[in-house]
Parts: C-alpha cells; structure tokens; sequence
C-alpha cells in the first residue's frame, strides 16, 4: 500500500488501512534506535520545521530526534522567540516558512484547527503537533503502537480513559483512533470534565473510575492542569485525587494483565500515584520511546511516498 | 415627480392586499386603485410595471452594525446604506457599537448627517443603554431621543447590572424608547467560541451553552415584567429562550423578539471546516434549535427577523477560528433566506412581511404602510428569481457571509425610499 496523505492532521481522517501501514512502519523503524549508530540516510536533503506555539518537552524532542535519525535537517520554532510576539499572524508566519521550502513543518498551538488552517496555505506536509482540545494524532498513534506491541492486537480490547476529556485532545485523538481499530472505548471522569456529546465519538461514558477500571485491558490517565480549578471543574486536588486517581488500592480490582498508561507530563500523586506510575504494569515510558518510532514513521511516510518520489 | 407601480400585487398585512396600482407623488403615496384593466391608470412620469411581482411596505432590518464612526475600514454608514437597498430594506436600525459609543446626542446626529448625505436607505440610530455600554451610567435618554435614536441597546453584550436594566426600562418607558437586550450570562458562556455540544466537542473548541442566552432571556422578561416597560429580544437562537419568551408573551408580558436569518438556515455542522464566517454571537445551535426558531416564527413566538449585520473584514475573520472576530453580514442574503420560510410552508408571504417590516416598524415606531398619505417606502420583491450569492459582488465593504455562492430563489428587484428609487433590478 501507498501512503498517499500531505498532511497528518487528525485521527478523524486517517484510515484504517493508513493506520496499520504507520504502525508497521514504526515497527521497523524502532530497531533504529537501537543501533549503536541511530542515523540512517533516508531523509537526507530533507526539511523538517518544529514550530511549537505552545510548551512542549517530548513532542518537540520526540520529532526532533525521529528527523534526525532518518537524517533530515530541523528548525525549531517556539512562538517566544518568534514573529508572532511581534503580531505576525499564523497565516503570515505560514507564508513566510513556506517561502523558505521545507517539506514537513510540524505544527503544536493552542488554537484548535490551527494545523487544518496551515495546511491549506503550505505545500509542505503539516503534521499536528497537538492543536487546542481538538487533536494529538501522533499521541494516539504511539499509544496504538505501545498498545499493540504489549497486547498484539488493538480489535477487541476494552480501552479507558480517565481524567478531564473534556479539554484533553489526547483523549479525542485516542477515542476516535482506538474506535476505529475496533477497541471499546469507556471515558470515566466526573461530569464537570465530560464534554457534551463526547458518545457521537462512538465511545461509553461513565463517572466511576472503578467502574472504568474494573474490565479495562488498557487504563490510560490524563493529566489534570491545575488552573482548570478556577473553572470549577474539581474543589481541590486532593480531592480529585482521592476519587479520580489512580493508586494501588483502586488497581486492585482491575484485570492482572492490566497496562497503564498516560501521555506525560504526570503529575505524581495527582491522577497516579507514583507507585502506578513506576510500576509493574506502567508503559508511560515504552510510550515515549515509541514515540519517536511512530515519528520516524510518519516523516517517512509522508516524504517518501508517493507524493515526494524522487525523478532519479 | 409622479410615478406609477402598475400590476403589482400588493401586499400590506393587515392593511390591503390585491392587485393595485399604486401612484407616487413627490414622497408621497397619493392614490391605489385595483388594477386598471381598462386604461392605462392615472398619469405618471415613471411607469414602473410590477406584473408577476410583489409589492410590499419597505422592508426595515432592526439589527444592523455600520462601523461608522471609528471602523470605517469594515463598513460605512454609506456603503451599509446602499448593501440594504440592494437586500431591498428601506430602513434600518444601527446599533451603537461604534467607536465611539453612541451613548450621546452627538453621535446621533453625526449618524443621521452622514445617512442623510448617503441618501438610499433610511437610518434610524439605536443609542446605547449605559454610557460606554458599560452598565455603570445610563445615558441622557431625552436628548437622544429629541436628536433621533429610535431605541436603545447595549447590544455586543449584555446589561451586566440588573438594577440598571430595571431602571433603564422605567425611565426610557416615559420617552417610548424600546430597549433592546442582547441576552446572555457572560460567565456561562464562559470562553466559549461555538455551541455547546456535539459538534464543538469533536471540533475541540470551547462551547458556550444554550443556557448562556436563555438564563438571560429569563431575567430581563422579568425585569420586563415587573416594571412593565417594552423590552425586545435581540437575536434569539435557542428553544429554550423560545419557550420562554412564548410562555411570558402568553402571560401578557410586553416582550417583542427578533432572530437572524442564519439561526433558521444553519447549525452548528457549518463550523465544522473551522469556518470563522460562521462565527457569531449567540453561536449557530443545533438542529432542534434551529426548529424551535421556525416554530417560534410561526406560531408569532418571535416577532422580526433583523439581520445583526456585523461587517468584519480578513483582518478579523482569516485566523485561527477561536481567535476571529464574531459577526457575518446580512443585508444582501435576508430576503432569499427568509422567503425559504414561505417555501417551506413554515410561514405565509404575509406573515414574512410582517416580521420583516410590520412589525419591526410598530416597534420602534416607524411603520411603512401602502396607504394613501404615507411615505412612499415600499419594496418590490420576485419571488421566482434566481440567483448566485456572491460576497465578492456585495455592496457591503465586507465579506463575511457563510452563504456565498448558494444557489437562492427570490430577490428585492425595486427599493423605494421616500418616492426615490435607490435599487432596481427589474
């Protein structure tokens, strides 16, 4: 099969056929960096724009090692050093990078829809880095792979996810993604995080975390920002943490084969305690290191298909 | 001057309707007569033939923003004068959001000079409720009215201060100024940039809640009610506040509302593409809203249907879709996307025509009527013309319209001004 996609902007639009060849292909691309030498030549010559308007430690890492192991050249944005403190707009800056001829600009900011925007401007590939509470579909794509690597299969599984959905991207991402492989999918989180109509994305809701846990192959736990306080959404942490976190107590009563999971930054002894979290059944940093196989993938997939094949 | 409008078929709800011809003399209307089959009718320097068409009292938009003063640069008075005679509205309500606030005699009249120096449609100004619509100070109400603002609004947000709406409804009772409530609880709405629901949780964006508008709603019906003064509605976009406003209506509450064109047309599903020029305030709601909206047209719930013309620019609206301005125009798409009502059966011609100038005009006290002795404002419409919508062509400076180049039926093909004709396309 051909990847034949400009850009990687969300799960919604990717097929299941293109989502197996990205964990295939990241599959091969792992051994990679286990190489006492981690470069291949297969993206020489190649451009990769890191703009990130919003923080980020992984992610940016995350693709700014994937693009060099396969040899590509990066440049790294962040929007505090940027034109935009000088009032350019997104529209702008996306002329001007385009102007300079990279061919991936991977793209985080805190508006969502800001990558579909890029991507109608540039003829480089857009990759989204993770856009507003919209979508983070290399996150959901290395929770997949994490997944399948530990399981051997994604069809069938009973997936949770646990936390504030309502403002995690990571969460929508993984709901239409894992969906879409055939998991079942439960959301649990009190009401305050539930976003309305949350079940159109084809996923179960409940408020009990054991109810979630109970028959989970998979507990994935989002991070809880605490400023979401101020809107209300929980009294204190403490509180959050005690009916909302999860512990060895609460784990007690899931499956024994359990994964846990969660996209970082954690916040220890607030969703997880940090015996989960440095556990046995802990995966967060199996996610990270596939983080950059999925990464290699995608960079590979979107310059070396169809699109981008060289005239030699 | 004397014009004739022969073969038309005239309808003013309520008043006449037939096939009539109507005689214009100077900027007044001096004689109807049914159709003259025998002779030619009486005589005129202008034979304007209106067969096939309808003839009805010019239409009047409540709920329109020109830029003018301070954001000339969106839409002047000018240019949002002559996007109304080509929707076919005679007249219209300019909201106070300018820059400065209408909140004074001053800018009043300053509006008035430069729509008189415009000269195709009518302006009647809205002047602001507080001073700087800032819900601190009401505005000097008398002088406002004596310089010629027609109603008051803070329109944009909300009266944040209950008791200063309270006092404003029983002072500006006394000048018979209408007060006009842009309904909605600014901390429900939150940070809010679309609905509430489905849509928005799969777009990822910040939803503002039904109840945002209707809690609103329900306080100013109160305060409504309770002092007894004329309130009107502006923008209605829920089922909710439908209910509510037919519930206080029935009640013998002196509560009048108006929607928009868009929140019968569309629903949330047109933001999908993050389209900013489906961005407003209220936001596009849901199917189900969207139908308790023609219900309430219907059923007399909801009185008018205004616009909320709001010129933005590309500066505003070609960004990220939570960063852009809020507003689409209006002026030039009302009158196909309100005849889609009649279409539909969902509304009779005379009902659309009262709520798009019967009413409105018995709001703010400026009736157009097909009658001997009137003002000569009437509009021609075609209900069978085709055609393109197409923004780039728009008299209107701006562009912001979710409608360009839809495919509609039904067209203003004459707008006459005080005996003047200001657009045709007969």
């Amino acid at each position: 099969m051909q990847f034949n996609k400009k850009d990687i902007l969300d799960m919604a639009s990717l097929s299941v056929e293109e989502i197996n060849l990205i964990l295939d292909t990241a599959d091969q691309m792992k051994e990679i960096s286990t190489r006492p030498i981690k470069k291949v030549p297969t993206l020489r010559g190649k451009t990769v724009i890191l703009f990130f308007y919003e923080p980020s430690t992984r992610t940016r890492t995350s693709f700014d090692i994937a693009a060099k192991r396969l040899s590509a050249d990066t440049h790294s944005i962040s929007a505090s050093t940027s034109s935009i403190v000088k009032g350019e707009t997104l529209i702008d800056t996306a002329k001007n990078l385009e102007a300079m001829r990279p061919d991936v600009i991977v793209i985080r900011h805190s508006s969502a829809g800001a990558p579909h925007l890029m991507a109608q401007l540039v003829d480089a590939s857009i990759i989204n880095g993770g856009d507003g509470m919209h979508a983070h579909p290399t996150q959901a794509l290395l929770d997949m792979m994490t997944v399948r690597e530990h399981k051997g299969r994604i069809d069938g599984l009973r997936i949770a996810i646990v936390g504030d959905i309502a403002h995690s991207r990571v969460a929508r991402s993984n709901c239409i993604g894992f969906t879409k492989m055939g998991a079942d999918v439960m959301v649990a989180g009190p009401p305050t995080m539930m976003p309305m109509g949350i079940e159109t994305l084809g996923v179960s809701v409940t408020h009990d975390i054991d109810e979630a846990i109970r028959n989970a192959d998979v507990v994935m736990m989002l991070r809880i920002q605490r400023e979401r306080q101020e809107s209300f959404l929980f009294p204190t942490l403490r509180e959050y943490s005690i009916t909302y976190g999860l512990n060895t107590k609460r784990l007690k009563n899931a499956k024994k084969e359990v994964m846990i999971m969660h996209p970082g930054p954690i916040n220890r002894g607030v969703e997880i305690s940090p015996e989960v979290a440095d556990g046995p059944f802990s995966l967060i940093l199996d996610q990270v290191t596939n983080g950059v196989a999925v990464r290699m993938a995608l960079l590979y997939l979107v310059l070396g298909g169809a699109r981008n094949a060289d005239p030699d | 001057m004397r014009i004739l409008i022969k073969n038309g078929n005239v309808i003013d709800p309520g008043n006449i309707e037939g096939e009539m011809d109507i005689l214009i003399e100077d900027n007044k209307i001096t004689e109807i007569h049914p159709r003259h089959t025998a002779s030619d009718g009486p005589a005129a320097d202008t034979v304007i033939d209106a067969s096939g068409k309808v003839v009805v009292p010019g239409l009047i938009d409540m709920h329109v923003h020109l830029r003018e003063p301070g954001l000339e640069y969106k839409e002047t008075i000018e240019s949002g004068c002559l996007a109304a005679a080509y929707g076919g509205f005679t007249a219209i309500c300019t909201m106070p959001n300018t820059n400065p606030i209408n909140d004074n005699a001053q800018v009043t009249r300053y509006i008035l000079k430069k729509a008189e120096m415009a000269d195709t449609a009518l302006v009647y100004p809205v002047a602001a409720i507080s001073v700087g619509s800032q819900s601190k100070n009401l505005c000097e109400y008398a002088e406002l009215k004596e310089a010629g603002a027609v109603a008051l609004s803070d329109d944009g947000g909300p009266v944040t201060n209950s008791e200063l709406l309270r006092r404003s409804l029983e002072y500006a009772g006394t000048f018979n100024l209408p007060i006009i409530s842009h309904c909605e609880d600014i901390a429900l709405a939150a940070r809010g940039v679309m609905n509430e629901g489905a849509v928005a949780t799969q777009m990822g964006l910040a939803g503002s809640p039904n109840i945002a508008e209707s809690i609103g709603v329900m306080r100013d019906i109160a305060i409504c009610e309770f002092t007894g003064s004329p309130l009107h509605i502006a923008h209605v976009s829920t089922s909710e506040s439908v209910h509510v406003i037919r519930e206080a209506k029935s009640r013998g509450v002196p509560v009048t509302a108006e929607t928009a064109p868009h929140y019968f047309t569309l629903t949330d599903e047109a933001v999908r593409s993050y389209n900013t020029n489906a961005k407003m305030n209220p936001p596009l709601r849901s199917e189900k809203d969207r139908q308790a909206i023609i219900q309430g047209l219907s059923d007399g719930t909801i009185d008018v249907i205004a616009t909320d013309h709001a010129p933005q620019t590309c500066i505003e609206k070609e960004m990220e879709f939570d960063m852009a301005a809020n507003g689409i125009i209006g002026l030039e798409t009302s009158v196909p996307l309100s005849l889609r009502l009649v279409d539909q059966g969902a509304l009779s011609l005379s009902q659309l025509i009262e709520k798009m100038s019967i009413n409105p005009g018995r709001i703010i006290d400026r009736m157009n009527r097909i009658q001997t002795g009137y003002d000569a404002n009437l509009t021609i419409l075609d209900l069978e013309k085709t055609f393109t919508v197409k923004a780039d062509q728009f008299k209107s400076m701006s562009r912001n319209t979710p409608f360009d180049n839809w495919e509609v039926k039904g067209k203003a093909v004459l707008t006459m001004v005080n005996g003047k004709i200001v657009f045709e396309d007969l």
